[in-house]
């Protein structure tokens, strides 16, 4: 059961090279192997979206990926995002409106925040809470969640109006 | 010492203050590093020599364990060792979780690994340590365990017929504790009541689903002697406590560091043997031991709750007003109570508030605790309270309608009076200060009732089925050691915060309080800023470390703003006058003439800067020579706080659910909810708004979705959450959340607390508007969760 197998992929835009177990799932690679504990495993199943990272700009479950079939892959985290500076107005009114409370769920969440950003820019409320219906979170009740994102997303609408 | 200190004999008024950060909604100090990913939860600890513990668990509900085999285990690639219960058992003394108070409760020993039978499915048989996780369950798959599997007692309404299997045969039955209140004379109010209603509810078990599963790093020194574990905990002095008896070691041997705690709500503020197993494994190996609950083993041995079922009746006369409540509890809680808390108080609890918010004569309660095959249940989030108030707020509505009031007129009538505390109620809680009109008042501000109540006639015209339910609440808080510890539990009621001023003028605090997201942090800062005079910026707050912060209770019944939060409070005033001391020394001026703000020691009369805090603290501490030789100068306070008057400080609230029933699949559309709640002085209205939301949505889950369901074997069919559900984002409604003030007397601070109110209201609003929605169809659910399945049978669609 302990086949391994060499990869080499891109992680924050750091060439990273490694012998996997091919059972490893790419958030205990990024986890354990790398340090990039940002992410965080929580259901295991693919439900609940506190593993989720970017694997070649898409935002995938670190649970549900193996680390083995990642060769030549381009991978961000939130250490990634936070650095670039991709998501700081995402993060600064997740700050501001306490979107995050115990912060478990939070990197994984605002992966899949990003991905709105991204690819719906004009997203309504309820298009927010569809969204974001893979990512659980305990603690917020959701609604403040959804304030910072729909606050970034019309900030940014009006900036490009401008 | 001690003394509590009011406004009056300090000469402050809080809210004057030009530095005054209580009441603003200041952004958590600590929030970047969880927006960044760069906080510190217990599995992101990793330590030399680090080795990983994986359990073989129960497959049976109840099975004596014949013979353990560990030889293919030990030739599994990675493997260290393995441990069983009997080798553990050298190390370790079992615990028994009954509480004195509680009289006649009983318990059995439990151990960190059972010697000879295992009681519930997932409980923890045999240890594996190996290099990694993943090659320690690896070895858990090559042990070959034998058990002979014994009759289960899965249910508790037989748990005390004479067949029933007892499951510790030393205790002779499967009692732990019955406990009857009674006041007045239930017999005749009911005799002579003009209209008496009744239902029998069921609550569904449930768990807490901390994101973060249960999480712990024990690591045991054998050249000093020490034990450290970096812990998932909301206790961490209980815990250093637990540990060092257990393991007969020295209090101050053991240290608890918990940092970033991905929540908690009650779930892990208990004693679990998988975890005392990490800590026994630790000492005897001399070397760091992890063990991370995967999410299959956080569903069959993290806690679980509210796994009740209750008959109620109340008696009301003519006019509507409520004469006495007749109640009957039944609670199974797994084959052990749980330590240290046990898993008593849940019913205790309703026992203490059914009934609550309501003004009347008589009351009989009766709560009757039991064991059976199936995970132990013991305290989350709002002890009991969703359950009263459940119970109590669906016969407010029984009545009303029985009566043709209105469910808004009945309460009115019946809450007691906000000018008539203080006051005790027929379950014996003493109530200092409650305000359930002004709240009733602020929330029909809130809920737009005649739109509402035009559109819920016209959607019925359509066809469609929307209802409008109301549910008030009390909810404990700040609770004395009358909740722990008059029982015996070394369960500290008090808290305290040390306050040290450094050179630059910057603040460290350290507290006893924990943080697991609903703020703490943040608002000791905010109170040691407001207290001392500083800028919130300049204080910086340590908690969860047990040895650096003073000795506390840590985060549980909601004590970290009312008794934390007084302590920070009284530490800061404190550190302010010695700091003024000082200053008037260097200053030729008496300290009562200068004031602190914003950073600067300024005159107090004319409100001119005299010096900032930097030049202070440069001189205090490297230029003492310059200062009187007999001048104090501990630039460093401690306090310690706890409540003396009130056993708890009791807070109250009303909300309102307006939800939408599909009358053909049975599925509920929650559309709108409102929550006022009074938790006394709001030292930030954000996060305490976020509780309150965060509280009502964990209140949902319960109503509508999470339910622990096992077979009549005992096996947990929900371990998994594609099986359990929970609530998420599309399916939340918008909440509004309102505030009514009414301060505890006992502290400066003023403070109750807010956590519970949220979870202890929301089930009962939402079971009363789903049965105001069916209110035409003469259909009603009394059994949480509320599923499509429960509301088609009460529909009569489905057998």
């Amino acid at each position: 059961m302990n086949r391994r197998i060499d990869v080499s992929l891109t992680v924050n835009g750091e060439k990273v090279s490694r012998s996997v177990d091919t059972r490893t799932h790419l958030i205990d690679f990024l986890r354990s192997e790398l340090g990039l504990t940002g992410a965080h495993t929580a259901c295991e199943h693919g439900v609940c979206g506190a593993c989720t990272v970017r694997v070649d700009g898409d935002a995938v479950r670190g649970c549900l990926v193996m680390a083995a079939s990642l060769d030549g892959a381009v991978v961000e985290t939130i250490e990634g995002l936070s650095d670039t500076g991709e998501i700081r107005d995402l993060q600064a009114a997740f700050v501001a409106r306490n979107a995050s409370q115990c912060g478990y769920c939070t990197p994984g969440m605002l992966v899949s925040a990003a991905d709105i950003l991204k690819h719906a820019p004009n997203a309504s409320r309820d298009d927010i809470r569809e969204h974001i219906s893979g990512n659980y979170c305990r603690c917020t009740g959701y609604q403040a969640i959804v304030d910072a994102i729909d606050d970034v997303l019309k900030a940014r609408r009006e900036s490009e109006a401008a | 010492m001690n003394e509590i200190v009011t406004p009056r004999s300090l000469g402050l008024s809080r809210e004057d203050l030009p530095n005054s950060y209580i009441g603003r909604a200041v952004p958590r100090p600590n929030a970047r590093k969880l927006v960044e990913g760069r906080a510190t939860y217990t599995d992101d600890v990793s330590l030399p020599r680090l080795v990983h513990a994986a359990f073989l668990r129960s497959p049976h509900a109840h099975a004596r364990i014949v013979s353990i085999d560990t030889s293919a285990a030990l030739d599994v690639p990675g493997v260290v060792r393995v441990f069983t219960g009997a080798e553990l058992a050298k190390v370790c003394d079992p615990w028994v979780a009954v509480l004195a108070h509680l009289k006649g409760m009983k318990s059995a020993p439990q151990y960190p690994l059972p010697l000879e039978r295992a009681t519930w499915q997932g409980e923890a048989v045999v240890a594996v340590v190996a290099d990694t996780r993943a090659a320690a369950e690896d070895g858990v798959a090559a042990l070959a365990v034998l058990f002979d599997p014994l009759p289960a007692q899965v249910d508790m309404e037989t748990a005390l017929r004479p067949d029933a299997v007892i499951i510790h045969p030393e205790l002779g039955d499967n009692l732990v504790f019955t406990r009857t209140a009674e006041t007045g004379d239930v017999a005749a109010a009911f005799a002579s009541a003009h209209k008496i209603v009744e239902a029998t509810f069921h609550t569904g078990r449930h768990t807490g689903v901390t994101l973060e599963p249960r999480s712990i790093i024990a690591d045991y020194n054998r050249a000093d002697g020490t034990l450290t574990v970096h812990h998932s905990t909301q206790a961490p002095h209980m815990m250093q406590n637990v540990f060092a008896t257990q393991l007969r070691m020295p209090e101050g041997d053991v240290r608890v560091i918990c940092k970033d705690v991905g929540g908690s709500y009650g779930i892990k503020v208990h004693v679990y043997p998988d975890e005392m197993a990490v800590a026994c494994m630790s000492r005897i190996m001399g070397r760091p031991v992890k063990f991370i609950a995967d999410r299959f083993e956080a569903f069959g041995s993290d806690i679980h709750a509210r796994d009740h079922r209750i008959t109620g009746r109340l008696a009301v006369d003519a006019e509507g007003r409520f004469l006495a409540f007749d109640i009957d509890d039944l609670t199974g809680i797994g084959p052990y109570s749980v330590y240290p808390r046990t898993s008593a108080v849940e019913g205790n609890q309703v026992v203490n508030l059914c009934g609550g918010p309501y003004a009347f004569g008589a009351y009989r309660c009766t709560t009757t605790v039991v064991l059976q095959n199936k995970s132990p249940t013991c305290q989350y989030r709002a002890v009991g309270h969703p359950i009263a108030t459940a119970v109590t707020e669906g016969l407010v509505d029984l009545a009303a309608e029985a009566l043709g009031l209105d469910p808004v007129a009945i309460r009115r009538k019946n809450l007691i009076r906000d000018d008539a505390y203080p006051c005790t109620s027929p379950a014996g809680m003493r109530f200092e200060g409650l305000s359930h009109h002004a709240s009733l008042d602020k929330l029909l501000d809130m809920v737009p009732l005649e739109r509402i109540r035009a559109d819920q006639a016209e959607q019925r015209r359509k066809g469609v089925y929307r209802g409008l339910g109301f549910a008030s609440f009390i909810e404990l808080t700040n609770p004395s050691p009358f909740m722990y510890g008059i029982g015996g539990a070394k369960i500290s009621a008090q808290d305290g915060c040390t306050v040290r001023m450094d050179p630059d003028g910057s603040v460290v605090a350290l507290s006893g309080v924990t943080e697991q997201g609903q703020g703490t942090e943040a608002i000791l800062a905010q109170i040691v800023a407001h207290g001392v005079g500083v800028p919130v910026a300049k204080v910086k707050v340590v908690t969860g470390d047990t040895q650096t912060t003073p000795y506390g209770g840590g985060t549980w019944a909601c004590r970290g703003a009312g008794i934390g939060g007084e302590a920070a409070l009284q530490s800061a005033i404190a550190l302010k006058e010695q700091i003024l001391q000082v200053a008037g020394a260097m200053l030729q001026a008496q300290p009562s003439s200068l004031d602190i703000i914003m950073g600067e020691v300024v005159d107090r009369a004319t409100g001119q800067s005299r010096m900032p805090l930097s030049e202070l603290g440069r001189i205090v501490y490297y230029r003492g020579d310059t200062l009187p030789k007999d001048l104090a100068r501990e630039l460093v306070q401690t306090r310690h706080y706890i409540t003396k008057e009130y056993p708890f400080a009791f807070t109250n609230g009303i909300q309102a659910s307006w939800l939408e029933v599909d009358i053909e699949t049975g599925i509920v559309k929650l559309l709108e909810h409102w929550c006022v709640e009074d938790c006394g002085r709001v030292i930030n209205p954000m996060l305490v708004d976020e509780q309150v939301r965060g509280g009502i949505v964990q209140g949902i889950g319960g109503a509508l979705y999470e339910h622990c369901i096992y077979n009549k074997d005992g096996q947990l069919l929900t371990t998994t959450l594609a099986d359990y559900l929970v609530p998420m984002a599309a399916e939340m409604p918008d909440m509004h959340v309102g505030h009514v003030e009414t301060p505890t007397q006992e502290s400066l601070l003023g403070a109750k607390g807010a956590g519970e109110a949220g979870t202890a209201g929301a089930p009962a609003a939402i079971m009363n508007a789903i049965n105001d929605a069916l209110g035409p169809l003469s259909a009603k659910v009394f059994a949480q969760p509320f599923t499509p399945e429960r509301i088609l049978k009460a529909l009569g669609t489905i057998a």
